[in-house]
């Protein structure tokens, strides 16, 4: 189990496709309108070494109640600019298309999160600030205090990517199955 | 027999339906947690068996904390049991809208209802024909709610397979899983409809997820196997455990059709029934 912490650095690259870990430190979330948003004005925060988690947030009073990870595929068109300006880590769940896979060679990680943990995920959150507020409660960029987020490298840097792997076993398995040639 | 313009009645309905949804989003019923437990105990993955360790940590906080189990609250899906002297009015539509109202603000509920165009949120979770309501009659008045999140419902599939293709059904709901990969939130219960119609088929795959989960007849483990043998694991991450249970219902059909449907459900197995106090 390796304990990360942002900003991250190169020892992310060192990380494979299947190891645990745990991540500490500030966390931006960001859904599909937030990533179109930055695409057009720039990104908000600053980039560098920076963890981006996909979650859309039910936050009531100042307070987040539950924050699990969303669908990140989602994104897969509009993520290279945040890989490019020093983001290390994409956040989420479900994986991510070939595009980001080779995005991330040599500069940076997916990291899975447990689809569907919202109240483990928040017990593990504070929130510190917000961007982007008029795009409403599930698609700002809300800033959190992450405390050793438990996840999973779904993709890692040298291409590695757990997701896929599974998905070509599956489909192996089921063409043996029902003799399917 | 109750006077159908009695005020209490719907307010009693509307009251149960509130308290139901609270208990569905936040605590799991004690069959889907036991299944849920015996995967992780028997997990012989290393990530799939932390993947199972979050969830049940997830359960537990969310019972400790009173938050919903998962941030996508689902949009209610609504089964009403009528007994005799319980007259069936509008206005027990009414109330279970009320009651769905109530519930977004009180738990509170993420707002998931859209008009299907224009995407525009209603804000309470009702809407046009929004949410379901299925009417039974029954022994006792009582609500059920099946809060249905979308990640799981999107990778739900049904098929008009031939009369000569009642052997592929097995092959039908494993590709289900196969298409759905880690999509729907795996380790998954499928609640599977054969027979009937078009529509039907549906049904009865979404009343199958009311159905326990603790046992399972040969054709379920049948199913079950096919599924689990894919390897998939929790959220597509690899594992022992795709599916935890698969569940069937039935119907007869038409000679010339073989109708089957395939509800897929995430691990978070929402569902309280609670009796209307009247």
């Amino acid at each position: 189990m390796t304990d990360l912490a942002t900003p991250l650095g190169d020892e992310v690259l060192a990380l494979r496709a299947g190891d645990q870990v745990t991540l500490s430190g500030t966390i931006y979330t960001a859904r599909d309108e937030a990533h179109m948003r930055m695409i057009e004005e720039g990104i908000p925060f600053d980039p560098e070494g920076a963890a981006v988690y996909h979650c859309g947030p039910v936050i009531q009073d100042g307070r987040l109640v539950v924050a699990g990870p969303t669908t990140s595929a989602r994104m897969n068109a509009l993520t290279g600019f945040l890989i490019d300006a020093g983001v290390r880590a994409l956040i989420g769940k479900g994986g991510m298309g070939p595009e980001v896979v080779e995005e991330l060679r040599g500069r940076g990680v997916y990291l899975a999160l447990t689809g569907g943990c919202a109240a483990l995920a928040a017990a593990r959150m504070s929130l510190s600030g917000v961007y982007f507020e008029d795009l409403g409660m599930a698609e700002a960029v809300w800033v959190i205090e992450a405390d050793h987020l438990p996840l999973t490298v779904g993709i890692d840097a040298h291409g590695g990517d757990l997701f896929q792997a599974v998905r070509q076993k599956a489909k192996t398995q089921f063409h043996q199955r029902f003799n399917i040639r | 027999m109750m006077n159908p313009a009695d005020p209490i009645l719907p307010g009693a309905l509307a009251d149960a339906t509130e308290k139901a949804l609270a208990e569905a989003e936040i605590r799991l019923p004690a069959d889907v947690l036991a299944a849920i437990e015996r995967a992780a105990a028997a997990e012989r993955d290393t990530v799939a068996r932390r993947e199972l360790e979050n969830i049940l940590e997830n359960i537990a906080l969310a019972g400790e904390r009173r938050v919903p189990i998962c941030q996508d609250t689902g949009v209610p899906v609504v089964y009403l049991t009528l007994p005799p002297d319980v007259p069936f009015t509008p206005d027990l539509f009414d109330a279970v809208r009320e009651g769905v109202r109530r519930a977004t603000a009180s738990i509170p509920l993420r707002p998931n209802v859209v008009d299907p165009l224009t995407r525009e949120n209603t804000g309470d979770n009702t809407g046009e024909g929004m949410p379901a309501i299925h009417v039974v009659p029954g022994d006792r008045f009582e609500v059920t709610v099946l809060p249905k999140g979308a990640g799981s419902e999107n990778t739900s599939r049904i098929g008009m397979l031939l009369p000569s293709q009642a052997g592929e059904i097995p092959k039908f709901v494993a590709e289900t899983m196969l298409i759905a990969g880690g999509k729907p939130c795996p380790p998954v219960f499928l609640g599977v409809g054969i027979g009937g119609t078009f529509d039907m088929a549906a049904a009865l795959a979404k009343e199958a997820l009311l159905l326990p989960v603790d046992t399972m007849d040969a054709y379920e483990q049948e199913l079950c196997d096919a599924v689990n043998a894919l390897g998939i694991g929790p959220m597509g991450l690899g594992g022992d455990t795709t599916a935890l249970a698969v569940k069937v219902k039935r119907a007869d059909c038409h000679t010339a059709s073989l109708p089957v449907a395939v509800n897929v459900q995430c691990w978070a197995c929402r569902r309280a029934t609670v009796e209307v106090r009247r």
